[in-house]
Parts: structure tokens; sequence; C-alpha cells
């Protein structure tokens, strides 16, 4: 995945990017990534859910740590980080709330897991792995130490 | 079992805000966890988030007020809320329409939410019993009963500076008996673990029983501010002079004003709050006011955030088509 981005960072003339994970797994991941790559930049931890579709239907979410993004964003680059891309809507609501920020100059979007079940058009642009996996599998990131994917089925 | 709640809906969720009375810790902690959440959003380039988009709120208020009722319109806005502001005194109550007709009307809008203050202690509760199910009723005031909001931006405002509830020792000091910011304060402290629970006030500013509600009574400004963490100042109404309740102004500040001496008993990095609006020279010295102690100001600016996430709160109880539909992986 790591050498997946700097090729994309390359190919796109990125430099000096900014590292955001969506909460929770996607921080743990950004967290690897911001690391690895020893940015001066502090890493940028969203949480979407004040930006859900889901609000009318499930109410607030229980658990909301505050978003923080301890930086100006406005022409920056983005790497915009999570670690399961299944339907697209938190990514949806990630780009929406990244913008109430200020006007960044681009997203590049890196998930661990690319799976199956789009319902909007959303793609990553760095992937660790694609699986093609039904509606009744689910896969999941445990962490923070030690991180490890978790498939399960329903009925 | 718990006793019924008119403020909770079946699945024990906060529907309507009307008193820090008969909540439990659990609710009252994520009232100030969401507002923690949201106090961010004051700080972006975009100082909105569209949780409460293509929603109403109202705003009605039947007895004058400043920053309660533009905290409360600014937290609408900044949920990306319609809000419109009702001034009872200039509307249809003085053509003599009924309180219950004032409310269908405003319900055939499809409004979504009645954020109330009103004179009389029962009000809002009352209101809550008469709207349609899908509506949900904030007190913000309602006589000398409940203030509830307020009390809850007091307890984040606290926990902000000293975040351990349970050893605190919080004084509140001031005409307790017409003080619905005081009864609101007391349960939501009381709730929430703290220790030791102070009033202070002359007989004549005190109800009767208030030692029921678990608080130690003091007389004297002394005595009771000894060693304590928290300062409630509260606003002396002019009114109580004219009914003879007080000698007079300046007898009241030389006994009870709050200044910059008398606080030397308190412990060295107490902080001092006020509700507002606040009589300098009556209840508080300027010096205290304006001094390094008051989080008067800090105060306002958390009322947005906590009406932001009562709002949130009790929108998000509204009546779910699929509950608990895939929560995560998006």
């Amino acid at each position: 995945m790591k050498s997946d981005l700097d090729r994309y960072l390359e190919d796109h003339d990125r430099h000096d990017p900014l590292f955001v994970g969506i909460h929770t797994g996607g921080v743990w991941i950004a967290q690897r990534l911001h690391r690895m790559y020893g940015s001066d930049s502090p890493l940028g931890k969203l949480n979407i859910a004040f930006y859900r579709d889901d609000f009318s239907r499930v109410g607030l979410h229980p658990r909301v740590t505050p978003s923080n993004l301890p930086f100006d964003i406005a022409d920056r680059h983005v790497i915009l980080i999570d670690d399961v891309l299944y339907t697209g809507r938190t990514v949806r609501a990630a780009m929406n709330e990244l913008f109430d920020y200020g006007r960044l100059a681009s997203i590049c979007l890196a998930v661990l897991v690319d799976r199956s079940g789009r319902e909007l058009p959303v793609q990553a642009d760095v992937v660790g792995k694609s699986l093609n996996l039904d509606a009744n599998e689910h896969i999941k990131l445990t962490g923070p130490e030690p991180l490890a994917l978790e498939m399960t089925t329903t009925e | 079992m718990t006793a019924f709640n008119p403020q909770l809906d079946q699945q024990g969720r906060l529907k309507h805000f009307l008193s820090t009375e008969g909540l439990n810790r659990q609710i009252l902690s994520t009232i100030l966890d969401y507002a923690e959440s949201f106090a961010g959003v004051g700080d972006r380039a975009v100082k909105k988030v569209p949780l409460l988009r293509g929603k109403t709120v109202v705003n009605l208020f039947f007895e004058p007020s400043t920053r309660t009722r533009t905290t409360f319109e600014l937290a609408a806005k900044r949920l990306s809320a319609d809000v419109l502001n009702i001034n009872i005194a200039a509307s249809a109550a003085n053509k003599g329409e009924t309180l219950q007709d004032t409310l269908h009307t405003l319900e055939a809008m499809h409004c979504d939410m009645f954020v109330v203050r009103h004179g009389n202690s029962g009000a809002a509760h009352f209101i809550a019993s008469q709207v349609a199910e899908n509506i949900h009723v904030i007190n913000a005031g309602d006589g000398s009963h409940a203030h509830p909001t307020q009390a809850m931006l007091d307890m984040f405002t606290i926990r902000r500076h000293k975040p351990d509830f349970a050893p605190l020792r919080v004084a509140i000091v001031g005409d307790i008996a017409h003080s619905r910011v005081a009864r609101s304060e007391i349960h939501a402290l009381n709730v929430l673990g703290v220790s030791d629970i102070r009033v202070i006030a002359p007989k004549t500013l005190l109800p009767k029983n208030i030692e029921n509600l678990g608080v130690r009574v003091f007389h004297d400004l002394a005595e009771g501010l000894q060693d304590v963490d928290v300062i409630t100042m509260l606003r002396l109404q002019r009114e109580r002079i004219k009914n003879a309740v007080l000698p007079s102004e300046h007898e009241y500040f030389s006994c009870f004003g709050l200044t910059e001496k008398r606080l030397g008993v308190a412990k060295p990095d107490v902080i001092v709050m006020h509700p507002g609006p606040i009589n300098r020279g009556i209840e508080i010295d300027s010096q205290v006011a304006d001094g390094e102690r008051s989080v008067i100001l800090q105060q306002v600016s958390h009322g947005i955030a906590i009406r932001m996430a009562v709002m949130a709160m009790v929108m998000g109880s509204a009546p779910s088509e699929k509950p608990g539909e895939k929560a995560g992986g998006g």
C-alpha cells in the first residue's frame, strides 16, 4: 500500500501531503502511514458522525470523538484514509466535512480494503487489497495493536 | 423499571429536554460529550454541520431573553436548521389566541421543534404534552422551575476546568427561591455525583426545605465560600427589593456581593460563573466579573455547543424506520 501510495503521489506530483484518517479504523491505518512517511504535519482525524446520511433514521452515533484537523487545509493536498471502502457513503460524508474546513487542493483516497457493494460513484486511488464479498459477508478492522482484519458472515 | 419520565421515549432516549430532574448520569454525560464534539464546529472555516438540514426550529419566547434566544438560534443555524423567532408579546396571543391554537398553527406549518421560554413554571411540560408525536420541545426557562440547558452549559464549563465532578465543592449564591437556574443546577450536580453542594443566601431568598434537594445551607458568605472549587452567582432581580424581601441593593452587596477580597477563602483555582445578565455592584463586583477567576464569557460560548448537543439528541430520537441498519463499514 505504501509503495502504491508513493507511486500515486509521484505520478500526480503531490508533494507534502496532509494525512487524514476517518475514525476509527482509518485513523489506525493513517497513523501507520503517517509514521512511515515521517510527515512534519500532524495527523488529522475525521469523525463524520455529523455528516452521515442516516441521522434521521438512526439518530446520533453513540461515541463521537471530535474531529481534529490541527492545520490549515486550504490549498493543501490531502490523503484521506479509511480501513474499508464499502458503500461509499462514509467517503461522501468525509469529503463534505473536509470542505467545511477550507478549499483544499486535492484529495487522494487510500483504503486498506476495497470491497464490493458500492452504492455511490466513489473509488479509491490507492488500495491495499480488493475483495469480492457478498452482502452478507462483513469485514472489519480490529486494533489498534495489533491491527487485524476480521471476517464474519450473517444469515 | 424506571419511573415514567415525559422527556424520554420508549427506548429511553431523550425526546424532549424539559428539566435536569429525573435524568440519569449517562444522559447528562452524553450531552456533555456531544457538546465537546460540537464545540469545535465554531472554530472552522464553515461553522455549520448538516445534521438538522431541512428541519424547522421555532423559538417560542413568552418572556424576553437575549442571550438564551440568540444562542439557541445560533445553535440551530450551526446545525443547518431553519429558525423561526416568535415574539409572543407582539403576536396573535395578544389578539386573544389560546396557547393550544398557537401551537397547532405552528404544527400545521410543519415545524419540528419548539424552544420554549415562559414565565409560568411547568409551561414547557404542558406544551410537550400538547404537541404532536413528531415534535420535540426544549425548555429554555419556565418560571422559577427549570432552565436545563443553562444548567448543562454550567456543568460543561465546570468539566472543562475540573474534569472530575466527585470531589468538587460547589456554591450557589443569591436568590435561590426564584431561580430556575439554581434548581436545574442542583439536580444536575447531584446526578453527576458532586459531593458538596452549597447554597448561600439570606433566609428570605431560600425556599423551604431546600435541604431535601441534597444541599447544605449557609447564610454567611465567608463561611459558605470556604475552600469551594466553583461559585455560581445568581442575578438579583430588582423587584425583590421593591417587594421588601430585601432592605436595599447596597445592603445586599455588602452581605452577599462577591468581591475579590471575599474570594480569598475559596480554593486558589476557584472558577466564578454567572448565568447573566450580571448586575455589577449588586451581586458581583466588576473586579471579579472581569477578573481571572471569571468564566462568564466562556459560559456563553459553551451555551451554543450545549444547545447544539441537546437539539441533535432530541431530533435524533425521531421515529426511526429501521433502527440499527448497517452500523459501519460505509
